[in-house]
């Protein structure tokens, strides 16, 4: 095939559902072959999700999880997004507190759980509260680079028809620099989603992450497991085609190749 | 006509722009490097300068200067008499093309610089200069979507909005193909008839020079001086192969060409 060729609409639909199709074959008949007791087979699997959605727990897990997550990431990004842009607007400011933000960003967020728990008990807080965490220093990081990366002709036209500086940076800057804001928004909700589900394994009992954790420890149910597996990958699939479609507002286009 | 008009202003009326005993140097790696050495202009009001050199001899460097974003090391850019100390809204520095604001469409960027005006007299305002620069049924387009040579008009509008008596132009249709180019210049002096702000254009191609401008400043190599400044009395339009405008050209490929030979 062209690989230049744009592919056509149906054929966009098409290949990803047939190879969807043949992975569940795949399984499935691997499941068939291996005489397996343990594993679930697609089937089992999906009698299960529809066992979880008669009792009313499908929906309320997954909604759970995506709260959590909203909680967490929106703190992330409603406090990190003005921090990163300061940092990035005072280089002086930025070379001061980059040690310690450089030294905090590689301490996976599940090393916090016990400082997490500490501080906040085993509940909803300490979940909320590693997702914020897991969330924050990638959208400081692309803030900051974002801001230090807008052209100085863009400062200089500011500059030259009289704005101010608080003008200067809402009107250049941040526009600017926003479509490298959006691409580490989108790197720390795909992040976010990773941190929720360990996050409910062990400080909540509810979610897809207490999910997984509670169908095997009662009973070693892993229809179940491996349903709370399938949708943590389908809604972190959802949430990503949803943040793309950020991309197509007109006023960050510019600053998206086409693949991202 | 006008060049006759413009210099007996230059000489009777205070000049609208002059650098006096101007010297920039930068530091780089603990030594300063010299790059405009003792420059004395005096630009008139409404007249159309160019300034060519050789590459690298520092001719953005004084267009920055003049414009306010560098400081001098010492001597003085004078705009009306006043010290320039910084940019301001009177005087727009146009870029190739490079200085329009992608995240803004047409009439987003042409606005830009109007937000201190009342909404009616922007409204005139985006719609004159779109006219004027051609960029009718542009309006709503972004940047993305626009060729070079509309992106560079798109930048002359949104420095004309503002109504700025001066303008600098630093190798605005350099990297413009050469037929737009052409079209490019006639419009410029299209707007500079109808519009009479003061210009101060960079270019290294003599040819534009000599079609532009009143007077043409020729810069020396580093550090530069005013090599010589030739006056254009050639009236538009003009006709690129009579033999004054040739003559013109000629003189100023030499004075160019001796100083590269040193
Ligand atoms: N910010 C700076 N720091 C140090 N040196 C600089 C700086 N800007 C320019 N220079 C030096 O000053 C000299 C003149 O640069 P300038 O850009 O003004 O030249 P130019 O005449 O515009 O060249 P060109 O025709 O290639 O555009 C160059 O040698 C350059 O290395
Ligand atoms: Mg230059």
């Amino acid at each position: 095939m062209n690989s230049l060729a744009e592919p056509r609409k149906w054929e966009r639909v098409f290949w990803p559902v047939l190879a969807s199709i043949a992975f569940l074959a795949l399984w499935h008949f691997c499941v068939i072959w291996s005489h397996t007791k343990v594993f679930p087979s697609p089937l089992a699997v999906e009698k299960g999700m529809l066992e979880l959605a008669r009792k009313g727990l499908l929906l309320r897990y997954i909604a759970d999880s995506l709260r959590r997550v909203a909680l967490g990431f929106g703190a992330a990004a409603v406090l990190g997004i003005p921090v990163g842009l300061t940092l990035g607007w005072y280089p002086a400011a930025n070379q001061v507190v980059n040690p310690v933000l450089q030294m905090l960003r590689p301490i996976s967020p599940l090393a916090w759980i016990p400082v997490a728990i500490v501080f906040f008990g085993v509940g909803d807080t300490t979940a909320v509260f590693l997702i914020f965490l897991s969330a924050f220093f990638p959208i400081v990081v692309a803030c900051v680079s974002g801001v230090s990366n807008v052209p100085s002709v863009y400062r200089r036209a500011g500059r030259n028809f009289g704005l101010n500086p608080a003008q200067l940076l809402a009107r250049v800057v941040f526009p600017a620099a926003l479509p490298q804001i959006i691409i580490g928004l989108r790197i720390a909700l795909g992040i976010a989603w990773l941190v929720v589900v360990a996050a409910e394994m062990i400080a909540v009992d509810s979610g897809l992450g207490y999910l997984v954790i509670d169908a095997r420890n009662s009973g070693k149910r892993y229809d179940l497991v491996v349903a709370a597996m399938l949708l943590i990958g389908v809604i972190g699939l959802a949430l990503d085609l949803c943040f793309r479609r950020l991309r197509n507002i007109r006023s960050v286009r510019w600053g998206f190749r086409n693949e991202w | 006509m006008a060049g006759i008009e413009t210099d007996k202003r230059a000489e009777t009326a205070q000049p609208k722009l002059s650098t006096e005993h101007l010297t920039v140097a930068f530091g780089r790696n603990g030594k300063t490097t010299p790059v405009l050495n003792d420059i004395n202009l005096a630009v008139g009001k409404g007249e159309f300068l160019c300034v060519v050199g050789p590459s690298g001899c520092g001719k953005s460097t004084l267009l920055s200067t003049m414009a306010g974003f560098l400081s001098p090391t010492s001597g003085a850019v004078k705009i009306d008499g006043e010290v320039v100390n910084g940019p301001d809204p009177r005087r727009i520095f146009v870029f190739q093309e490079r200085g329009v604001f992608p995240w803004l469409t047409v009439e987003g960027n042409i606005e830009f610089g109007l937000f201190h005006l009342p909404g009616a007299e922007r409204r005139r305002r985006i719609i004159h200069y779109i006219q004027l620069v051609g960029l009718e049924g542009f309006e709503k387009a972004y940047p993305a979507e626009l060729s070079g040579g509309m992106k560079q008009r798109l930048e002359v509008a949104r420095a004309l909005a503002v109504n700025p008596d001066m303008l600098f132009l630093d190798e605005p249709f350099g990297s413009l193909d050469s037929i737009t180019r052409l079209t490019m210049r006639k419009e410029l002096l299209r707007i500079w008839e109808a519009e009479r702000n003061t210009i101060i254009f960079v270019t290294h191609d003599i040819d534009e020079a000599v079609q532009l401008a009143d007077r043409v400043a020729v810069m020396s190599d580093r550090p530069a001086r005013i090599q010589g400044i030739v006056k254009i009395d050639i009236e538009h339009p003009r006709d690129v192969s009579s033999p004054s405008y040739l003559e013109l050209r000629d003189g100023i490929s030499q004075q160019l060409g001796l100083a590269h030979k040193i």
